[in-house]
């Protein structure tokens, strides 16, 4: 690893985001790893590229286009407007014109022009149309997969095409050929066997409540739990797995845990429904998706709980909130005084303004705090009862816990929100330097209210985000500790 | 996949280097991997690399970062979490739950990490 790290390409901060001369190519050689055979053949795909691929990948994306009418739409629309191409964390950070977001859908409209359209099967070259070959699919495995998914490109496209559809396809088409990413289908492959993205078996992940426990009650005094398994509570929270393992995720975990002490609601986590995170949808897989998705509202039913509330996980707060009720709906089981699901934010806010809990805002006193706004959950989902609650209810409960609060620069945050960089279904080291890349201009802003303001927290509410931001901050020269969750917040600020 | 030669055989691990075949683990090899890292193994790097074993075998995972530090702050004596968890990154600089789980011989946790 250290001689990877001699490799890093850490950009310089000046709290400036420039448009860069386009290098083509720039970033050709970043790539992931390919998806090993018994992942992929456990969760559907081939395990390779096998003879007569072609023909299946354009039934593939046959099939696509006719049950996505949205991907056929965004096929056909774009009339190359440009605004789109600076718009990309992955562009303005590699200057790959294959990472401008019309580039990058470019990779697909040319085969889709060759096999789809009358123009393009004529005259091919004349109408920018190609058939499916291996250095199509080896671009395509390149460039998807140095996207985030995020979705800045497509609030700025006056067509509003949406980007990741676009990735989400090429890789649901690629893993139907046998070309998957490890990183990925590992994952898929681990919540189907054990139950969440790490592979935590309920032994051990009671064995790590039992640890959280005992420091709780060594920091507080009070005789705090974090139940697991247990039939009739209230609620079953639903985390993302890092929660239970890495830092600064755990210290969340705490937070909720104290929220639910001290309102007095029983809640209980689940051995089997124990991930949030839904990477089927990370990689276009509606199958995958749909399986990973149902395995919480199956455990939901069979603890009799009364409520979902899902923990600080971006992508898994679009997946559950946008998509259940249609995938594994209706939840009339559950009841129907409350949100289903309800995010976590949501909730202690909720008991906060009820006056259930208190919190002493000075306790982070020693905190001045911003917020990154994650992908998923500003830009493809809401929250609560009012429009945009998704990005004024952290920020509520963040002002409820904190006395320190600086915004980051607008046109950078809230809706516009650059990504952190490793979104999607990319988080993960063999391209680093895709992911340091991807998080420049996000770093640029945060450096500004370092600098202006005096930030020195980051508050979050995605596993992904504390991740990737705590593997970035010791290599821009910042400490990780100034890296943490919201209900970090929550949990140094409640009354116990 | 990829491999290394080690004792006169080849040894297979996964594109990153973590050990396909997990028995195939042993001290020696776990000196050699820890070279490769950069790092020279001393009591304290075993007192962790034993545990962490130890605990995989009961549990089929490795521990959480905060057992971790709980386990540094029985064996080591130290008081404050905060001084455990760099006592462990002093030891292993690229973080336990990758670096530590490498030379130990366990596989690269995956997810959100």
């Amino acid at each position: 690893m250290a001689k990877i790290k001699a490799s890093y390409k850490v950009p310089i901060l000046t709290g400036e985001i420039k448009i860069p001369k386009v290098v083509p190519g720039a970033s050709a050689y970043e790539k992931m790893y390919p998806g090993i055979k018994e992942d992929m053949l456990a969760i559907g795909f081939p395990a390779s590229l096998e003879d007569g691929w072609e023909t299946k990948a354009v039934g593939i994306f046959k099939q696509l286009l006719t049950h996505n009418k949205a991907l056929k739409t965004y096929m056909d629309i774009c009339v190359r407007c440009g605004a789109c191409t600076d718009k990309c964390q992955f562009f303005l950070g590699t200057a790959d014109s294959n990472n401008m977001p019309v580039g990058r859908a470019e990779l697909m409209r040319r085969v889709y022009r060759y096999y789809f359209t009358p123009a393009g099967s004529l005259f091919k070259g004349l109408a920018d149309a190609e058939p499916f070959s291996e250095k199509m699919i080896k671009k395509w495995f390149t460039y998807y997969y140095q996207c985030s998914e995020c979705r800045r490109c497509s609030y700025f496209c006056p067509y509003g095409i949406d980007t990741a559809v676009i990735t989400m396809a090429a890789r649901e088409i690629m893993d139907g050929i046998g070309i998957g990413q490890k990183y990925a289908t590992e994952i898929i492959h681990k919540v189907f066997k054990i139950g969440n993205n790490l592979g935590i078996p309920p032994a051990a992940l009671r064995n790590t409540l039992d640890d959280l426990e005992e420091e709780i009650n060594e920091a507080t005094g009070k005789d705090i739990k974090i139940p697991m398994d247990v039939e009739g509570a209230e609620v079953l929270l639903v985390p993302p797995s890092a929660d239970f393992f890495a830092m600064p995720h755990m210290e969340s975990l705490i937070g909720y845990a104290k929220v639910f002490y001290k309102a007095g609601i029983s809640w209980t986590v689940s051995s089997y429904a124990s991930e949030a995170g839904n990477f089927g949808m990370f990689i276009g897989s509606y199958k995958n998706t749909k399986e990973i998705n149902k395995r919480i509202w199956d455990e939901a039913r069979r603890l009799k709980v009364k409520r979902v509330v899902v923990g600080e996980c971006g992508h898994a707060w679009r997946a559950l909130y946008n998509f259940s009720n249609t995938m594994n709906g209706p939840f009339d089981f559950l009841d129907g005084k409350y949100k289903q699901p309800t995010h976590i934010c949501d909730f202690t806010l909720g008991l906060i303004k009820d006056g259930v809990i208190k919190m002493d805002p000075s306790a982070n006193d020693d905190k001045i705090v911003t917020f990154h706004d994650s992908c998923n959950v500003a830009r493809a989902s809401r929250m609560g009862d009012t429009k945009d609650g998704q990005l004024t209810i952290p920020r509520e409960l963040i002002k409820a816990c904190a006395n320190h609060f600086f915004e980051l620069r607008d046109g950078a945050n809230k809706a516009q929100t650059y990504c952190c960089g490793a979104g999607g279904g990319i988080l993960t080291d063999e391209v680093m330097n895709v992911r340091i890349a991807g998080s420049m201009p996000k770093m640029q802003v945060i450096k500004e209210v370092m600098d202006n303001k005096g930030v020195n927290f980051l508050a979050l509410i995605c596993a992904i985000c504390k991740t990737q931001f705590t593997n970035m901050y010791p290599l821009y020269g910042f400490d990780k500790e100034m890296v943490g969750g919201v209900h970090q917040l929550v949990s140094s600020a409640i009354i116990l | 996949m990829a491999s290394f030669e080690f004792d006169g055989k080849v040894i297979e691990t996964d594109d990153e280097g973590y050990l396909q075949n997990l028995d195939n683990w042993n001290k020696e090899m776990a000196v050699y991997i820890a070279k490769k890292e950069g790092i020279e193994l001393t009591a304290k790097h075993w007192e962790l690399i034993d545990w962490i074993r130890d605990y995989f075998s009961k549990f089929q995972v490795a521990p959480a970062i905060k057992s971790l530090i709980k386990e540094v702050q029985k064996l080591e004596n130290i008081e404050d979490k905060k001084e455990a968890n760099k006592f462990i990154y002093e030891l292993f600089p690229d973080g336990p739950a990758k670096q530590l789980a490498m030379i130990a011989g366990l596989p690269k946790p995956t997810g959100c990490v």
